[in-house]
């Protein structure tokens, strides 16, 4: 695949490796976060732990929409996907997060429920055309890669006049959510991050000028192949050997500072900003999330079905939260790979392949096996 | 789920929509996200929509960067 396989090169790889072990300082430590599933993802898949010295290590973030998505708001689309006119549509990552009590999408439509996975937010505005005496609702998620497409199909909506057509919205930001582990007391220590890299192709790069400039945090936005990984770490390591605290663009290919304007700007005519929203592991965040302006508000399922808020507990065991946060890995959790697998998930970092918990149990326990063999 | 892919974009269509080849896969997929789209651009695919394109020219130069930092090395540490 070309913008693919060339950032994949094992001999780049390698020279790249070798470059960070020449920088990086043994008397010190470096601790740094991907705020993002996705690079949690390629870090996995491509053993990229395996590739650094000790004193370099990778923090697994918050960054995957699917993972901080609380069980209430999936009991909430549980039980409006359970309303006999309701078709809701729903990317397929969402089908087996667990709302409470072991519940989720896929055994409501097991129940009978409608739901129907999408690819694209413009299946569901074809749902909604062919089922004219349904009310189809999207279920919306995801952090600033997915909002655009959300705002896109609502500007389709609006102009084909569709009445049995509206929106449950959970999207996220990013931003506001590593400022909350930023200014959280119970958060591990992070000397720099590894900036997302789609999220960023819409934001641009300035959004994140406020941890390198008062936080003193570098941040490198990195793209998602194996060698933009390792040449961002070999970045935040210079960074942090220099003293410095800036932001970098490793993924200069597709990222900007001023990032996607178009989409800015459709984003903002749509979506204001929520005072509140609940993350998983991360609790109540101010500011962190989007619903549909007063304009839209005939698209706004929360409006037209009167959804209440629901806010439950997770599953004591599950250590999600602190996972997310970086205090944990899925290996300290007990339930990772006996109660909780990807095919009976417990917490919601086990159900999409970025989640931390998902990537360890498909890539990573392998190595962790052979480790133990080769001691 | 916010994982993306590069895609070429081969055929433009009307409304904003237009056909990407993903390794020889085409696909119809919305480029109302994009402010100037050609055939033969690069984007990057999420969901079914376009949502940046990629810079042939920057792709070239971080490549040439990436082989550098491993070089230096080379020669300083054989
Ligand atoms: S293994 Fe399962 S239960 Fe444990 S932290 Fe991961 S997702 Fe939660």
């Amino acid at each position: 695949m070309k913008y693919a396989d060339e950032f994949r090169d094992k001999e780049l790889a390698t020279g790249l490796a070798r470059a960070i072990r020449a920088k990086a300082d043994p008397a010190r430590a470096y601790r740094f976060m991907e705020f993002c599933g996705g690079h949690t993802h390629a870090i996995a898949r491509y053993g990229l732990e395996d590739m650094l010295p000790d004193n370099v290590r990778m923090i697994h973030g918050p960054g995957c929409p699917v993972c901080v998505l609380p069980a209430g708001r999936i009991d909430m689309a549980t039980a409006l996907a359970e309303r006999a006119e309701v078709i809701l549509c729903v990317y397929g990552d969402l089908m087996r997060v667990p709302g409470s009590r072991g519940s989720s999408l896929l055994k409501a439509k097991a129940r009978g429920a409608d739901v129907r996975m999408v690819y694209s937010t413009l299946d569901a505005i074809a749902l909604a055309e062919q089922n004219p005496g349904r009310e189809v609702v999207f279920f919306a998620i995801g952090f600033e890669t997915t909002t655009p497409p959300t705002a896109v199909m609502i500007r389709a909506a609006e102009k084909k006049q569709l009445s049995n057509f509206t929106v449950f919205c959970n999207h996220v930001l990013t931003p506001p959510a590593m400022r909350a582990i930023l200014d959280s007391d119970d958060t591990v220590e992070i000397d720099g991050f590894v900036g997302p890299a789609h999220v960023s192709t819409v934001i641009g790069t300035e959004p994140y000028a406020p941890f390198a400039r008062d936080d003193g945090k570098p941040v490198v936005i990195a793209g998602f192949e194996p060698l933009d990984m390792m040449q961002a770490i070999l970045m935040l390591i210079e960074q942090v050997n220099d003293g410095r605290h800036e932001v970098e663009n490793q993924y200069r290919r597709a990222v900007t500072a001023s990032g996607n304007q178009r989409a800015i700007r459709e984003v903002a005519e749509i979506f204001e900003l929520r005072d509140q929203f609940e993350w998983r592991g991360l609790g109540s965040i101010p500011a962190s999330a989007l619903k549909l302006r007063p304009a839209f508000a005939h698209l706004d399922a929360e409006l037209r079905f009167a959804m209440s808020e629901l806010v439950v507990a997770d599953n004591p065991a599950c250590e999600c939260p602190a996972i997310l946060r970086g205090l944990k890995k899925p290996v300290d959790c007990r339930l990772f790979g006996t109660a909780c697998t990807p095919e009976t998930p417990i917490g919601s970092c086990m159900v999409s392949s970025e989640g931390a918990c998902a990537a360890h149990w498909t890539y990573g326990r392998f190595r962790d096996h052979q480790r133990r063999l080769a001691s | 789920m916010c994982l993306a892919i590069p895609a070429e974009v081969i055929k433009l269509l009307a409304d904003d929509m237009a056909i990407v080849s993903i390794d020889g896969v085409s696909k119809e997929v919305s480029v109302a996200l994009i402010e100037e789209i050609a055939v033969g651009d690069y984007v990057i695919l999420h969901v079914g929509h376009a949502l940046a394109k990629i810079d042939p020219e920057e792709a070239r130069e971080t490549l040439d960067l990436l082989r550098q930092m491993g070089e230096a090395v080379a020669e300083v540490r054989p």
